[in-house]
């Protein structure tokens, strides 16, 4: 699929068995932010044949440009990252047995018990758990503090790990039916969407792709990567929450869900970093309308994305967010839905394909 | 200037969602600014004069944006639940009424609260009067601010979006004013401050100015508790600010405008206010550094829907604003 040299608009993306590689090749890659290496290298090798102009910057980033053709094009930056949320060791202890920081969102009370991979050379370990046998019921109650934890390498391979070595959990890439489960969809299921839809950039415009670092410490990569590219307009494709669980208490309306599965690409209104531009959320709206493409918008509030720093770059850029769907962000394992990415895919190309100067002529309003 | 006020605090503009308030003030500016533009995030930069010997490019920042609330979801039986745009205390949302964008109206009501105990934005709702979700006029992404029409209690007015509506009407009072000017002078009508200075930071960026002010609502320590631990007072003058908690004034330019104010005879009182921010820090910190400064009105209950300030503070501060942009700007 690298082969795309007569890509035109008319041609469009799909998501088959090479796609599905390609992501589960990203997704069992270690990129903890600050060392997004094994990912910057999948991307680079992919790339390079297809794009006009690549580099990576002093931060990191992999900054693609493809040229359209013709008058009137409008610059689109599109930004992914490439980081994941994971571990640092801090500390050797006795017996191999590391002090460890979380690099990233992740909430502690799920550690104990997980198998991580530790270092570029994915390294085995375990992050222990005292066995139930051994705790009392008052134990059980308490919430375990991540100074508390540590990383059991054992003997041998403990002694290659070395203070600062990042660490992902150990979960490998499967489809299950008709959905994925990874660690790391977000945010690559962003970043496989961005290579296919540089593979198939539409004619009409500049496509400025940012495969971004260290997002999740902060969203620092897209900041120089914006700086940089000075765009007219811009999307993050990122990954957002499902919580589209049934409610416990059946007398109550899940009210706060974010996103469901299944419901298509969710569109942001706002998150804490962004109050996205209306006309581009309008455009994105009317396109899935046209296309009869489902979507959804999801529900206004916390969370962040690259779009946070991008839309605050020189001037100002008109910006928003797209986002695949999935469920347990920022654990060992989320669940996203095939059908999502593929319509996410289906929606920004079909989306890139009708911009026009006319989209951003007139001032930022609803 | 009361009726400025009056329009300019009756029109809605939730943070992200300026444009009507936006028209309202390009409208009253008409043709005293000498170009008017608008940048990327919305806001309105109205330029009046240009660079003389011993001129400065100076930008004036007064926040056109105020704190509203966004749906996130309509429920079964049509109510409305939301989220906050900008700092919304829900000890103030409860029996609020709110309009929306798209003209519609609703009441804030809260459900399941045990007595005494304070609500969280969760608890809350928003009534629009619908009976199921199909016939619920608003959906997720909406934006409302909160209704209440101007009051005028003579030497005390109040509103709901005096934070910063009362900047902008000083702001657009000070060019009108303003007859000859050292400077070129860009007066910003910013968007998306209450949600973290954003128009400021990208029109700082854009207007590169060798010096700014941001204009801004303070608290004021003059309610019957006195619990505000602020110097400030409604009446005795616009504040210069020293600090806040996200930027210290620039001195230099703190002595030059309370020695502006003292030559003029003009009334005024220092400010130092422990927590909050204005867009004097965007302005700061564009690009290389920018000498800034904020000149502040006194205003008790500020982000409730009923924030008062005094007549004699605002109609001062457009004095001090048009005495400091008449005059070579010292930086000593």
């Amino acid at each position: 699929m690298t082969n795309n040299q007569d890509a035109s608009t008319k041609r469009k993306p799909e998501i088959g068995p090479s796609q599905i590689n390609l992501l589960e090749k990203l997704c069992n890659a270690t990129a903890v932010s600050g060392d997004e290496y094994e990912v910057r290298k999948i991307i680079l090798e992919e790339m390079k044949p297809i794009a006009d102009e690549i580099k990576v910057d002093a931060l990191g980033n992999i900054l693609v440009t493809k040229f359209g053709g013709g008058e009137g094009r409008v610059r689109v930056m599109l930004a992914a990252h490439m980081d994941e949320i994971g571990f640092m060791v801090v500390k050797k202890h006795d017996d191999n047995l590391f002090e460890f920081a979380r690099v990233g969102g992740i909430d502690e009370r799920q550690l104990p018990g997980k198998a991580v991979l530790v270092g570029r050379d994915h390294l085995p370990g375990v992050i222990g758990a005292k066995p139930i046998h051994m705790t009392t019921a008052k134990d059980r109650k308490k919430k375990i503090d991540v100074s508390d934890m540590r990383i059991d390498m054992g003997p041998e391979i403990g002694d290659k790990v070395k203070t600062g070595d990042r660490a992902t959990f150990a979960t490998r890439f499967r489809v299950l039916g008709p959905s994925i489960c990874a660690k790391a969809l977000d945010d690559r299921l962003g970043v496989v969407t961005l290579m296919e839809l540089l593979k198939y950039a539409p004619d009409n415009i500049d496509l400025l792709a940012a495969f971004t670092v260290q997002e999740e410490v902060g969203l620092r990569g897209a900041r120089v990567a914006a700086y940089a590219f000075n765009p007219d307009m811009a999307i993050a494709l990122d990954s957002t929450p499902a919580y589209d669980l049934p409610h416990w208490d059946e007398e109550d309306e899940n009210v706060q869900y974010n996103t469901h599965l299944d419901a298509g690409p969710a569109i942001y209104v706002m998150d804490r970093a962004t109050i996205a531009d209306r006309r581009l959320v309008n455009w994105l709206r009317d396109t899935a309308e046209d296309l009869g493409i489902p979507y959804q918008f999801r529900q206004p509030g916390g969370g962040g994305t690259d779009a946070g720093v991008i839309h605050k770059t020189r001037s100002g850029i008109p910006s928003t967010s797209v986002s695949v769907p999935s469920r347990y962000l920022h654990t060992a394992a989320g669940i996203a839905r095939l059908d999502d990415w593929v319509n996410t895919l289906s929606l920004l190309h079909a989306a890139l394909c009708r911009v026009t100067p006319e989209l951003l002529a007139g001032e930022r309003r609803d | 200037m009361k009726s400025l006020i009056q329009k300019l605090v009756e029109t809605p503009g939730p943070s992200g969602f300026e444009y009507q308030i936006r028209d309202v003030i390009r409208e009253v500016i008409g043709d005293t600014a000498d170009e008017i533009r608008v940048d990327a995030l919305g806001s309105l930069i109205a330029r009046k004069g240009t660079k003389t010997d011993g001129g400065m490019r100076v930008m004036i920042s007064a926040h056109m944006d105020e704190i509203g609330l966004m749906v996130t979801h309509v429920d079964s039986n049509g109510f409305v639940r939301f989220t906050s745009v900008g700092g919304i205390n829900p000890l103030t949302c409860y029996g609020g009424r709110v309009l929306f964008m798209n003209g519609s109206r609703g009441v804030i009501g809260v459900d399941g609260l045990e007595r005494g105990k304070m609500p969280k934005l969760s608890d809350l709702f928003i009534d629009v009067g619908a009976t199921n979700k199909e016939t619920c006029p608003v959906s997720v992404g909406d934006v409302c601010g909160f209704e209440r029409p101007f009051l005028d209690l003579g030497k005390r007015m109040v509103a709901k979006s005096m934070d910063d509506r009362i900047a902008a009407a000083i702001a657009i009072e000070a060019l009108r004013r303003l007859e000859s000017t050292p400077h070129e002078v860009h007066f910003v009508f910013s968007t998306q401050e209450e949600v973290g200075l954003r128009g400021a930071i990208t029109a700082a960026y854009g207007v590169d100015p060798d010096v700014g002010f941001a204009v801004d609502v303070t608290r004021s320590g003059d309610t019957p508790r006195f619990s505000t631990k602020m110097a400030t007072a409604l009446g005795d003058g616009p504040a210069i600010k020293v600090r806040d908690s996200s930027f210290i004034a620039d001195p230099r330019l703190v002595d030059w405008m309370v020695k502006t104010a003292e030559r003029a005879g003009i009334p005024y009182q220092m400010e130092v206010l422990e927590a909050g921010g204005t867009d004097g820090r965007a302005i700061q910190l564009t690009r290389g550094g920018v000498p800034a400064g904020c000149i502040s009105i006194a205003c008790r209950y500020i982000h409730s829907p009923s924030e008062m300030v005094d007549s004699d503070d605002v109609e001062n501060a457009v004095k001090l604003l048009v005495k400091l942009l008449s005059v070579p700007i010292t930086l000593a």
